[in-house]
C-alpha cells in the first residue's frame, strides 16, 4: 500500500484513539454478547428466540417504539418549529424542561405516568369512562416510550431550523408559493435529514427502555411484555445465554433499521444535492 | 496538540487508578451483606446490635455495610464478582445458583446452620382494604369471579414464586394432591391477576397507592409494614387457613471470606441471628423467630396457621423451579393456553 499524506495532519494518533475507544466502549462489550450466545446450540437459540412469549414481546417492543418515535416526529417538530420561530414569555422555561426526560430516572417516569394514567389517576378516571384504558395495556407502553424519546426529535431539529434563512420562505413567497409549499416544499426537506436522526435516535431509545415501560405495562404475558423485560426474566432463572441471544436478536434487528434510516438519510442527501 | 491529548489521557489514567486504589487504601475490618429488598429494616436494626455485640466480645470495630435488591439480582451480582461475605436471600434456589455457578459456596451449604439455614421465616397472607369489602377469609376466594388479586410476576419476582407455590399447595392439599385440581385453581386464580408487576414492592404500590385490586398476596412482614407506614385504617391482613413457611436462608460465601480473612466474623454474623437478641429483632421487624422461648413471646403478633415447607410438597426449590417457572413451565403454560 502506498502511503497517502492526507492534507489534515494528526490522522494515525486521532484514528488510533478513535478506533481504541470505540474498541473499549462500545465493540467489545457488543463482542461479549457474541460471544456469550454463540456457547449455545443452534436448535436452542432458534427455539429461544422464536419462543410465541418472545415473539409477542418483539412485535409490542418495535410497534410501541415506532408509535412513539412517530408520534414524536410529528409533535417534535412542531414544538421546534414554535421554539424556534416564535417569541413568548416562559420560551426558555420551556426549552429546558424538554430535556427532562433525559435526566430523569425512568422509574420515576414510569411511576408519575401510572399514577396519571390508571382507573384512579387524573387521565385515567376521565379516559375510562370513556372506555380508553391506558396503564396496564399496550397503549401505556406506548406512552412512555412518547415520554423518554421526547427530546430527540426537539434537539435535533431546533439548530437546523435556527440556520435556516428566512430569505429561502421569502423567495418561495415573492415567487406566488402558497404557505403549505413553502412549508412541504423549501423548509421540510432541508429539515428531512435531522428530523430522520431524531426519529431514528428516539426508536432506538424506545427499544432499549426498561425503567419506565415495567410500571406502567403491567408485565402481562403475550400481551403487555417488552422485550427487555423478558431479558430480565432469563437473567432471574441464571440463563445468562438465553438473555444475551434475545438481546443479539434485538441488537441485530434494531442496528438493520438504523442502517436502513442512515441510507434513507444518505440517499435524500444525494438527492438533494443534485437538485 | 498530540502532548496534549496524551497528558489528558495520562491524567484520566490516573484518576481512575486513584480511585480504585482509595477504597483500597483506608480499610477497617468491613462485612457486606448481600440481601434482599424487604429486608432493609430489619438488617438495619440487626448490625447495629451486632457491632455493640462484636465490638464488647473482641474489642473490634466492625462496619458492616448492606446491599438491598431484588434477590435474583443480588445472586446475580454476587456470581458476577460481588464480594459479598455473607448473602441472606429470599429463596434458597438464589443461594444454589451462587453454588453451580460461581462454586463460591460448598453444595451442602444449607445443612451448615440450624433450621435449613433459615434464621427467620416468614409466610404469605393476604391484605386486604378496611373493613373486607368482599369478604375474603380463604383461598377459595381467591378464584371466585369478580375478585380482582394482586401478585407480582413469578418469572421476576421471588416473592411472587412463594405466592404462586402457597396457593398451589392449598389446592392440593384440598383435593387430595391432585396435580391437575391444582393447576386448574392456580390457572383460575392467575385469571384474576390484573397486572403483574416485577417486584413486590411495586405490587404493593399497584394495590395500595393505584387502588387496584381487592386483595394484595404479600409476605407477612411486608404486609404488617405497609399496615404500619399506611395506616391501620386502610387495610387489614388476612391469614388463610393454610400457607407457606417461607424460609429466607442465610449464609456465608466462603470464597470470599477465605480471600478477605473475614470467615470467623461472617460466621459470628450469621450465628448470632439464632440468639436471643437475634431472634428478638427478628420478631420486632415481622419475620417469625424460631427461638421458642421469643416465638411465644411474640404469639399474639403472628396468627397460628398450618403451615407447609416447599420441601414436603414441592421436593425442593431445584424441582419446584424447574416444572413451574422456568421456560415452558407451568406457569408459562397458564399464560400461553388463551
Amino acid at each position: 500500500m502506498r502511503k497517502t499524506q492526507s492534507i489534515l495532519p494528526g490522522f494515525g494518533p486521532a484514528l488510533g484513539y478513535t478506533l481504541t475507544y470505540i474498541s473499549l466502549v462500545l465493540l467489545i462489550p457488543l463482542a461479549m454478547v457474541f460471544l456469550k450466545t454463540l456457547t449455545m446450540s443452534w436448535e436452542t437459540f432458534w427455539r429461544t428466540v422464536t419462543d410465541p412469549r418472545v415473539l409477542a414481546s418483539y412485535r409490542l417492543s418495535f410497534l410501541a417504539s415506532f408509535l412513539g418515535a412517530s408520534i414524536n416526529g410529528i409533535f417534535g417538530l412542531l414544538l421546534a418549529w414554535v421554539l424556534v420561530r416564535y417569541r413568548f414569555p416562559g420560551q426558555r422555561i420551556i426549552d429546558a424542561l424538554l430535556d427532562l426526560p433525559f435526566a430523569m430516572p425512568t422509574a420515576v417516569a414510569g411511576i408519575a405516568l401510572t399514577t396519571l394514567y390508571s382507573a384512579n389517576g387524573w387521565f385515567g378516571r376521565y379516559l375510562e369512562n370513556v372506555g380508553i384504558k391506558v396503564a396496564y395495556t399496550p397503549l401505556g407502553v406506548v406512552v412512555a416510550l412518547t415520554f423518554i424519546g421526547l427530546p430527540f426529535v426537539v434537539r435535533t431539529i431546533q439548530p437546523v431550523l435556527q440556520d435556516l434563512d428566512k430569505e429561502y420562505e421569502e423567495a418561495a413567497a415573492s415567487l406566488g408559493a402558497s404557505r403549505w409549499q413553502t412549508f412541504s416544499r423549501v423548509i421540510f426537506p432541508a429539515l428531512v435529514p435531522s428530523w430522520l436522526t431524531g426519529f431514528a435516535l428516539a426508536f432506538a431509545r424506545a427499544l432499549g427502555e426498561y425503567g419506565s415501560v415495567v410500571f406502567i405495562s403491567g408485565n402481562m404475558p403475550m400481551r403487555t411484555e417488552i422485550t427487555p423485560l423478558l431479558i430480565r426474566t432469563k437473567l432471574e432463572q441464571f440463563d445468562y445465554t438465553g438473555a444475551t441471544a434475545i438481546a443479539l436478536v434485538m441488537m441485530i434487528i434494531s442496528f438493520i433499521l438504523l442502517l436502513i434510516i442512515n441510507l434513507l438519510q444518505n440517499w435524500n442527501r444525494r438527492r438533494m444535492a443534485s437538485h | 496538540m498530540k502532548g496534549k491529548i496524551g497528558l489528558l489521557f495520562a491524567l484520566i489514567l490516573v484518576l481512575t487508578l486513584g480511585l480504585v486504589s482509595v477504597s483500597a487504601a483506608d480499610r477497617p475490618i468491613t462485612l457486606l451483606n448481600v440481601s434482599y429488598d424487604p429486608t432493609r429494616e430489619l438488617y438495619q436494626d440487626y448490625n447495629a446490635a451486632f457491632v455493640k455485640y462484636w465490638k464488647a466480645k473482641t474489642g473490634q470495630t466492625v462496619t458492616i455495610q448492606q446491599s438491598h435488591g431484588g434477590s435474583g439480582s443480588q445472586a446475580r451480582a454476587v456470581i458476577d464478582g460481588l464480594e459479598a461475605d455473607v448473602v441472606t436471600l429470599a429463596l434458597a434456589y438464589d443461594i444454589d445458583a451462587i453454588v453451580e455457578k460461581a462454586k463460591l459456596i460448598p453444595a451442602q451449604w444449607q445443612k451448615r446452620l440450624p433450621d435449613n439455614s433459615a434464621p427467620y421465616t416468614s409466610t404469605i397472607v393476604f391484605l386486604v382494604r378496611k373493613g373486607n369489602p368482599k369478604n375474603i377469609k380463604d383461598w377459595d376466594d381467591l378464584v371466585k369471579p369478580g375478585i380482582t388479586v394482586i401478585t407480582p410476576n413469578p418469572k421476576t419476582s421471588g416473592g411472587a414464586r412463594w405466592n404462586y407455590l402457597a396457593a398451589w399447595g392449598y389446592a392440593l392439599k384440598k383435593n387430595g394432591n391432585n396435580q391437575q385440581k391444582a393447576q386448574e385453581f392456580v390457572t383460575k386464580l392467575f385469571k384474576n391477576v390484573p397486572v403483574l408487576d416485577s417486584g413486590a414492592r411495586g405490587s404493593t404500590n399497584t394495590f395500595v397507592q393505584r387502588g387496584i385490586g381487592d386483595v394484595l398476596l404479600a409476605w407477612e412482614n411486608e404486609a404488617f409494614l405497609a399496615l404500619n407506614e399506611l395506616g391501620k385504617d386502610k387495610f387489614e391482613i388476612i391469614v388463610p387457613s393454610i400457607s407457606i413457611l417461607a424460609e429466607p436462608p442465610v449464609t456465608i460465601v466462603d470464597k470470599v471470606v477465605d480471600k478477605r480473612g473475614t470467615r470467623k466474623l461472617a460466621e459470628e454474623y450469621l450465628k448470632y441471628l439464632y440468639s436471643r437478641e437475634g431472634q428478638e429483632i427478628v420478631a420486632r421487624n415481622y419475620y417469625r423467630p424460631r427461638l421458642k422461648s421469643v416465638a411465644e413471646k411474640y404469639e399474639t403478633q403472628f396468627p397460628k396457621v398450618k403451615l407447609f415447607t416447599i420441601d414436603e410438597v414441592f421436593g425442593g426449590w431445584q424441582k419446584a423451579q424447574t416444572i413451574h417457572f422456568n421456560d415452558g413451565g407451568i406457569f408459562d403454560k397458564i399464560y400461553q393456553a388463551k
